[in-house]
């Protein structure tokens, strides 16, 4: 019988204090590999996603020695391994952990470091490489990962000595999860991992020349409570700032207060009940009518734990320029950057959030919300209705989501591709628990979910997992069905299928009069190939099968692959056209 | 304000002595594809800490965002930015001329006089002249030394004071409390 992996995941205790050495103060003489087993398990890193190599081999036979306390998911590519923890990282906000070798396993990390940067993520990633004398020789498999990571990481070290080993790892996992969080690769020398070291453990609880949280200015506390005290349409954005500072009951606390209606970036969303009286929908490109437009009529604009990216805000020289902004952000660098602030409020969302709540007053605003309601009737007539409820014959999207949506009764964790299907699955999932929804924002990298998916199951064993992917980018990862497979990981797949790669076409027939350069798709028979991994398979192209089928993936105890053939040429509406206004969202 | 004109800004970073991190800062004008005019790294005032010195013509705007970013780095104490006006600052220069010129051609020695170039070294071939000052008074040292010909000439990036404290002894402090 094969070794059900997931269960015995499922089985694992958390870290045991037991296991750490660090208890008793007393060093021990042990390999570097080993040492590096010991520091994840210092950290609570029991759970690790990678790939074995040549120069990361002594830390795989220790692993072998540890499986019973580390557990170590084989993917089926370094890509898998790092979308996966970084999976992993988002649903549980422990720190990711992905290994690879040196070379290739190093360079196939980089999509997902530069993913989990501009979503920051916090991971450590801990790279093989090639032995300290034989660095810039050009050795088999050696590249300069440290240099190649350098723009996609919060910090990168590479280690060449044993004795660096706990102290670098230390401080890893502290970057990582401090602060704004982030992804960091830690390479080391196949000479560091073979040597011996005397191995303390010391937790990093600080770094001389970093400042996690920045210091709030106290007099900014005020004026931004003057502000919205004064505000007569005030307006709130809030961003994944408010999941990372774990602030979601002080941002439910804060609108319920000020009465401020609220939308959110992509990365927000779950954030707040969907179903919350003051939960406007979400910004940006395909965003909502309401919270787009509404923008440039607010009086007041405070941003929470977001950035202003330029599929929020459209063109700039339009973006909101009559109302005041304040900012409530953890990283310094984003104040002003894209967006010029009135007042900043620097810090952590949960505690600025905490402190200016006793400054603002009691307050509604029930002609500006009704504004924002009558924008949702607009949208309701010209997407919505056709979207969720259409009358013609092919399945769209929207209903394919609704569907989900009911029949988990709202409780999954929706993961996301990139494309049409993720700007649909973000628009219509309706989500009642933060982290419940994961995508690759910023970066936009295909491929992102079914490696995820996996990472978020494991990161959340109780949660129904449901990863919505498109067509495309389904088969730029498509090789982790094998970890599935082997690990028995029950993650539900579902893949849009329109046989295009659909946002891009939509582009073209936008912006290019149809031109479709290379986006027609010809596509295998998925089924079949999920088949071939033993994981239960159904295609469903009509509507009479398609509650039918979702049910029947929802109370699959197993992983479930299911395919749903939608309209072809669908649009994703609304939509701010590259570099237009926010005002100019189009409805068609 | 004139924060959209290109102008000369001097970037002061004071940062810990780590490996790679040069990289790390110079990959920040790379992604936003600004040339480093001139760059120099040195110890500072404080003990074990490392001072950047960069120079770059950009706006105003560039520069606040550039700065913003290399004092997000982990490894960067602190970071500023300067206009020329807030800074003294100097270059040095390196001339190697051949020797028998500074006695064939008597204008090489009234060039040195005005320049207040020092002569480091004078050798059978050839000798060195060293000046330091603003890089307009090395540009005019060496068109006026060109046309007798020069074997090499180097010139060192900029190093520069602000004019204003730097309070990096107490932002250290801070940190250590932190």
């Amino acid at each position: 019988m094969k070794f059900d992996e997931f269960n015995h995941l499922a089985g694992m205790e958390p870290v045991k204090e037991l296991q750490k050495k660090s208890e008793s103060k007393k060093a021990i003489r042990i390999s570097g590999a080993e040492a590096i087993i010991h520091c994840l398990l210092e950290e609570g890193a029991n759970l690790i996603y990678g790939y074995p190599g040549g120069a990361i081999m002594p830390v795989y036979d220790e692993l072998y020695k540890f499986q019973d306390q580390l557990h170590h998911v084989l993917t089926r590519h370094e890509q898998g391994a790092i979308h996966a923890a970084q999976g992993y990282a988002r649903v549980s906000g422990k720190v990711g952990v992905a290994m690879a070798t040196s070379g290739p396993g190093a360079t196939n990390l980089v999509t997902g470091l530069a993913d989990a940067q501009i979503d920051s993520t916090p991971l450590v990633c801990i790279t093989g490489q090639v032995p300290r004398h034989l660095l810039g020789s050009d050795a088999f498999q050696e590249t300069d990962i440290i240099g190649i990571s350098t723009p996609v990481t919060k910090w990168n070290y590479q280690v060449t000595k044993a004795s660096e080993i706990p102290e670098i790892i230390a401080k890893a996992f502290y970057i990582a999860r401090s602060g704004r969080p982030g992804p960091v690769l830690v390479d080391i020398t196949k000479n560091a991992q073979f040597d011996s070291l005397d191995f303390t453990y010391t937790p990093c609880k600080g770094v001389r020349s970093y400042i996690p949280v920045p210091k709030a200015d106290p007099k900014a506390l005020q004026q931004a409570a003057d502000l919205i005290n004064q505000a007569k349409k005030p307006y709130i954005v809030f961003g994944q700032g408010v999941i990372l500072g774990e602030a979601e009951a002080e941002l439910k606390a804060f609108v319920e207060k000020t009465g401020i209606p609220a939308a959110w970036t992509i990365l927000g969303l779950s954030a707040m009940d969907s179903d919350h009286p003051l939960n406007v929908g979400m910004v940006g490109m395909h965003g909502n009518y309401g919270p787009n437009v509404l923008t440039n009529e607010c009086d007041l604009l405070l941003a929470i734990g977001m950035r202003f990216d330029d599929r929020v805000t459209g063109n700039l020289d339009t973006y909101a320029k009559q109302a005041k902004i304040i900012h409530m952000e953890i990283d310094p660098a984003e104040v002003d950057k894209n967006v010029k602030v009135d007042v900043a409020l620097l810090g952590d969302a949960r505690e600025t959030l905490s402190r200016l709540l006793p400054l603002c007053e009691e307050n509604s605003h029930e002609s500006w919300l009704a504004e924002f309601r009558a924008k949702d009737r607009e949208e309701y007539e010209a997407v919505i209705k056709n979207d969720l409820h259409p009358t013609k014959e092919g399945l769209t999207m929207g209903e394919v989501i609704a569907q989900i949506n009911e029949a988990s009764g709202h409780k999954a964790v929706i993961v996301t591709d990139v494309g049409q299907h993720q700007m649909v699955a973000c628009r219509y999932s309706k989500f009642r628990q933060s982290k419940s929804s994961i995508t690759s924002g910023g970066l936009g990298t295909m491929g992102f979910a079914l490696p995820a998916a996996i990472g978020a199951k494991m990161g959340a064993m109780d949660r129904e997992v449901v990863a919505v992917i498109g067509d495309g980018g389904y088969q730029m990862t498509i090789q982790e069905l094998g970890t599935i497979f082997q690990t028995k990981a029950p993650v539900k797949i579902v893949v849009l299928n329109n046989d295009f790669l659909g946002m891009v076409r939509q582009w073209q027939e936008l912006f290019f009069d149809k031109r479709y350069a290379s986006t027609i798709m010809t596509n295998p028979d998925f089924v079949k190939i999920a088949e071939g991994y033993h994981i239960r398979a159904r295609r469903v192209d009509n509507r009479a099968e398609l509650a039918g089928a979702v049910a029947e993936m929802m109370a699959s105890e197993e992983a479930y692959f299911l395919e749903v053939k939608v309209e072809k040429e669908d649009n994703v509406f609304p939509m701010i056209p590259s570099g237009a206004s926010v005002s100019d969202i189009r409805l068609k | 304000m004139h924060t959209m004109e290109n102008q000369w800004f001097t970037i002061s970073v004071y940062s810990e002595n780590h490996v790679g991190l040069l990289n790390r800062i110079s990959g920040i004008f790379l992604k936003r594809h600004i040339n480093i005019e001139s760059l120099n790294v040195s110890k500072s005032e404080i003990e074990g800490i490392s001072k950047f010195t960069i120079v770059v013509n950009t706006t105003e705007n560039w520069t606040r965002h550039i700065v913003a970013q290399i004092e997000k780095q982990i490894e960067v104490i602190k970071a500023f930015y300067h206009t020329d006006e807030e800074t003294i600052y100097q270059e040095s220069a390196l001339f190697k001329i051949a020797s028998h010129l500074l006695f064939d051609e008597r204008q090489i020695q009234n060039i040195i006089k005005e320049s207040h170039a020092q002569i480091v070294t004078v050798s059978r071939d050839f000798f060195v002249l060293a000046k330091t000052g603003r890089r307009s008074e090395i540009d005019e040292m060496h068109d006026q030394l060109e046309p007798f010909g020069i074997m090499q000439f180097v010139r060192s990036g900029r190093i520069a004071v602000t004019k204003a404290e730097m309070p990096i002894t107490a932002l250290l402090a801070e940190f250590q409390q932190a």
